[in-house]
């Protein structure tokens, strides 16, 4: 081994052919969607035009965003504190919910949807016909591994016990213990799952097809069958808007130790 | 002819100066410590001799050879890491057989040799466990016998034992110590504990800003440190700035106070100068006031008990001492007592305050406090 | 008594994991008629299931495999010794975008570039003399069509996971065995590939995994011959004579996946202790 000053050739190499490999598709889909309809020759922002301009991209859009954070305030609700009091009270249940992090994996949204149609079959509308009812509570389940490793890596990176005995001596109550003291400082694992189930939310098909609401993807989709051009469009949009949850949740997590693992609809 | 040479090794990292002009010359067999604070080189010039880095300018000398521009893995040496050198995949007899696989050895002479180097360094029934499963100094002790299986012609240590509880510290120090001796392994050990260094080897060489401030044996070092930085980093030591005042018979002033100093023989009267006195030298007597010859008076302000010994801190008008007693002594004079605290006239030794100011021990490394 | 606190967790998933799972896992061995039987299950054999089972391994396991090695090439390559520090941080950035960037928009994405009018497919076309296309055997929509586009998300994905077990591949390792004579080759053999090995299966496992459960992105490929494919056929087509059937394709999904679980965790067991 010789003390190595510079880059190794065969590194070059590799990184090359991984940038190649990831950057071409999307200059490929940039190109595509600069072609002018007729033609198909370069170039033109008709097609960015077109999506900008049609209703359903928007309603479409909002819908996913909204569902997005319904389903990061009931995550944050319902897991929080749960996990707060595990970590304090009760840290035998903590591999329990570990576990049970795990299974999300090997039930995943195809097996989940079926399921949660027959079950729910005969549920009351608001629900069972609601995307903000049905979608959201099935998107929560889909974040919850996520969820749960970033909340869990925030907890115990803080002294729980020592934090809120101080706190509860200085004679603050429970409500005002996890508000005041315990949320600031988890506020950037708990951002950082947010940021995970808003790219999870944005992207997710598989549940939203079989149970036919009409959110983001599914116009996606929409599109690719119909409009070639505008579709290349519309992708690139949809790879921004990835990005952009990703940068968030990198300004979020800076300069700390994230091994997550960062998944979406497939 | 020396066995292990390091010729003026520079090396610079951008701005930073790591090593600025390092000379040693090792016979074979030795024990040099290379002692200093954390940035002043030490591991720089350790991972020169091991081939993990090479020098902008200089050479390494290996029994006549010039190693400089040697691959690592054919220099031939055994090195001991800080923490975290066993290999995890494997048991501690396969860490210390790994080398000998590496060469070719028969499988029953790497066995017989790994039984050996196990029981060497004490840990003979260890060899089937993981390196999770041993405790901090076994690790060491195994990373020692590895390094040693493969008959290095020279033993690299790189703070060893910085990580470990101090007992065990104690105890693995003078193990190597005996170890080494046993095989006479010319060996280059890095701390930047000066007990350690001043306790297990043969030479010490204090390090300071990419430099050796001073080589020589413990003893020298302790009693004779060349510099105010030396003196500061070995041991403890009270410095007291001071005038020459007679450089015939020898004496300086301080604090108002005529001192008696035989070093000041030979030094211009008006010179100025730092007069290091060793705690352990100051005698201490109690005082109704006078103060006699060669002595500076000043009131107990603290006691802090050492074990054998009883630290007093001394202070005055002009007077800041620090004097180790015998703990029994030591209950003789009680925190307030007026005491008359003598300094020895031959123990004090001499050194010049060119610019006024006594260096401080800093963790960047800088220029020497010249 | 605390426990009590973390109810209403265990109140949710349980009503929005368990029970509709086991109303799928149950349902497999249901017939139309509300008795028990088998017969749903020991259908899936035969054709044309057997192919989707088979074609879901394989496509799983090629990715999983080549998602694997690629990815701990790449990732190697940006954080090996000699590499700018910008390099891995910017890979372990773009592999999180790109982990992400599956689904619909993937699937266009690849179409755009090597589908029959794509960039790439006419570049080789026009400026190269090759046609992808001329042959009739391959296309993006076939097998290996769609295991390149799965790709795109698999290799970030073992970059991922991959990129912290070489960091906790300790520098003194490295040394130490070059100290102690090994050429490069001979740690990676005794040292680096060992301790990274339970990294990489547990990576590939997940890959598996994750290519096994995939769905949207052959969706819109318009690719038929997978499991998930499959089952979501049976929903939104008219073809539900028989849910149970699906229901019954979903559990062997589900028998895969858990064996898959059930090896990754000695995995990533192993491979944590080893990290310390």
């Amino acid at each position: 081994m010789r003390p190595r000053r510079g880059i190794a050739p065969s590194a070059v190499v590799w990184l090359l052919l991984g940038a190649a490999y990831f950057f071409v598709p999307l200059v490929a889909t940039l190109i595509f969607s600069l072609r002018k309809n007729q033609t198909g020759k370069c170039c033109t922002l008709a097609s960015y035009g077109w999506v900008l301009h049609n209703g359903d991209f928007w309603h479409t859009l909002k819908l996913s965003l909204v569902l997005a954070l319904e389903t990061i305030v009931i995550s944050l609700v319902l897991f929080v504190p749960t996990i707060y009091l595990v970590h304090l009270k009760v840290p035998k249940l903590r591999p329990v919910i570990a576990f049970m992090a795990l299974i999300p994996f090997v039930i995943p949204p195809i097996v989940l949807v079926v399921g949660l149609l027959d079950f729910y079959k005969g549920s009351p509308s608001w629900f069972y016909d609601k995307p903000q009812g049905f979608l959201v509570a099935a998107y929560v389940i889909l974040a919850f591994p996520y969820m749960f490793f970033s909340l869990d890596a925030g907890f115990r990176a803080i002294d729980v016990h020592t934090l809120t005995e101080a706190s509860q001596s200085l004679g603050a109550s429970w409500p005002t213990t996890l508000i005041k003291v315990i949320l600031p400082n988890i506020r950037v694992a708990a951002l950082a799952g947010s940021f995970l189930a808003l790219a999870i939310v944005l992207g997710e098909f598989t549940i939203a097809n079989l149970a036919q609401f009409h959110t983001f993807p599914i116009f996606l989709q929409y599109v690719n069958e119909t409009q070639a051009y505008p579709a290349a469009a519309v992708t690139l949009m949809s790879f921004a808007l990835t990005w952009a949850a990703m940068l968030g949740l990198l300004i979020v997590g800076r300069g700390r130790g994230r091994a997550s693992l960062i998944t979406g609809g497939r | 002819m020396a066995y292990l040479e390091l010729q003026t090794l520079y090396r610079h990292f951008g701005e930073v100066k790591a090593l600025d002009g390092v000379e040693v010359q090792l016979e074979q067999g030795e024990f040099l410590s290379l002692l200093g604070p954390s940035g002043c080189g030490k591991t720089t010039a350790l991972r020169l001799v091991a081939g993990f880095d090479r020098p902008d300018s200089g050479r390494i000398v290996v029994d006549g050879k010039d190693v400089t521009h040697t691959s690592p893995s054919k220099r031939d040496m055994g090195m001991v890491f800080q923490a975290y050198s066993l290999f995890p995949n494997m048991t501690a007899g396969q860490n210390v057989e790994f080398g000998l696989r590496i060469r070719g050895k028969h499988r029953s002479d790497r066995h017989q040799r790994v039984g050996e180097l196990l029981e060497l360094v004490g840990l003979g029934n260890a060899g089937t466990r993981y390196p999770h499963q041993l405790s901090g100094g076994m690790q060491q002790r195994v990373a020692l016998a590895r390094a040693l299986a493969i008959e290095p012609r020279v033993l690299l240590l790189d703070e060893p034992l910085s990580a470990l509880d101090a007992k065990v510290r104690v105890q693995l120090r003078e193990e190597i110590r005996r170890i080494q001796l046993e095989l006479g392994i010319t060996t280059l050990y890095v701390t930047h504990d000066q007990e350690e260094a001043l306790s297990i080897s043969d030479h010490v060489a204090v390090m300071y800003g990419g430099r050796i401030e001073q080589m020589g044996s413990p003893a020298e070092m302790y009693s004779a440190p060349a510099t105010p930085f030396v003196a500061e980093f070995i041991g403890t030591m009270n410095r007291l700035e001071a005038t020459v005042v007679d450089g015939d018979g020898g004496a300086v002033e301080h604090g108002g106070v005529r001192l008696s100093v035989d070093a000041a023989r030979g030094r211009a009267r008006g010179d100025r100068v730092l007069v290091l006195v060793r705690p352990e030298t100051v005698e201490l007597a109690p005082s109704n006031g006078d103060a006699p010859a060669n002595a500076l008076v000043g009131d107990v302000i603290t006691q802090t008990f050492l074990g054998p010994v009883t630290r007093l801190k001394i202070a005055g008008s002009g007077v800041d001492l620090i004097a180790d007693v015998p703990t029994a002594k030591a209950a003789t004079l009680p925190v307030g007592t007026r005491v008359a605290a003598t300094l020895p006239s031959e123990g004090a030794r001499l050194l010049d305050l060119t610019d006024g100011k006594i260096p401080e021990i800093a963790e960047e490394p800088g220029p020497a406090g010249r | 008594m605390a426990w009590i606190g973390t109810l209403p967790f265990f109140a949710y998933t349980l009503l929005f994991l368990f029970l509709p799972a086991a109303t799928v896992l149950l349902g497999a061995f249901k017939d139309v008629h509300g008795g028990w039987t088998t017969s749903n299950v020991t259908v899936l054999v035969q054709q044309p299931y057997r192919l989707y089972y088979k074609t879901s391994i394989e496509v799983s396991l090629v990715t999983a495999v080549l998602g694997g090695i690629f990815g701990l090439a790449v990732a190697y390559a940006a954080i090996r010794d000699g590499s700018p520090r910008w390099i891995r941080s910017m890979l372990t950035t773009f592999s999180g975008v790109a982990a992400n960037f599956g689904g619909i928009p993937l699937a266009f994405a690849f179409i755009a570039t090597l589908g029959t009018i794509g960039i790439v497919t006419q570049f080789l076309k026009n400026q190269l003399g090759i046609d992808l296309y001329g042959n009739g055997t391959w296309s993006l929509f076939s097998t290996s069509g769609v295991e390149i586009v799965y790709l795109y998300f698999q290799l970030p994905l073992m970059i991922l996971v991959i990129a912290p077990a070489i960091d906790g591949l300790k520098r003194e390792w490295r040394e130490a065995a070059s100290n102690l004579g090994a050429s490069s080759w001979q740690y990676w053999r005794h040292v680096g590939l060992p301790v990274l090995t339970p990294s990489l299966l547990g990576g590939v496992i997940l890959l598996f995994g994750n290519a096994f459960a995939a769905y949207a992105t052959a969706y819109s490929l318009g690719y038929q011959n997978l499991i998930p494919i499959a089952i979501g056929n049976y929903y939104s087509g008219n073809v539900l004579d028989n849910p149970h059937l699906a229901q019954a394709m979903a559990l062997g999904m589900f028998v895969v996946l858990a064996v898959m679980m059930t090896l990754y965790i000695p995995l990533q067991r192993r491979a944590q202790r080893w990290a310390k």
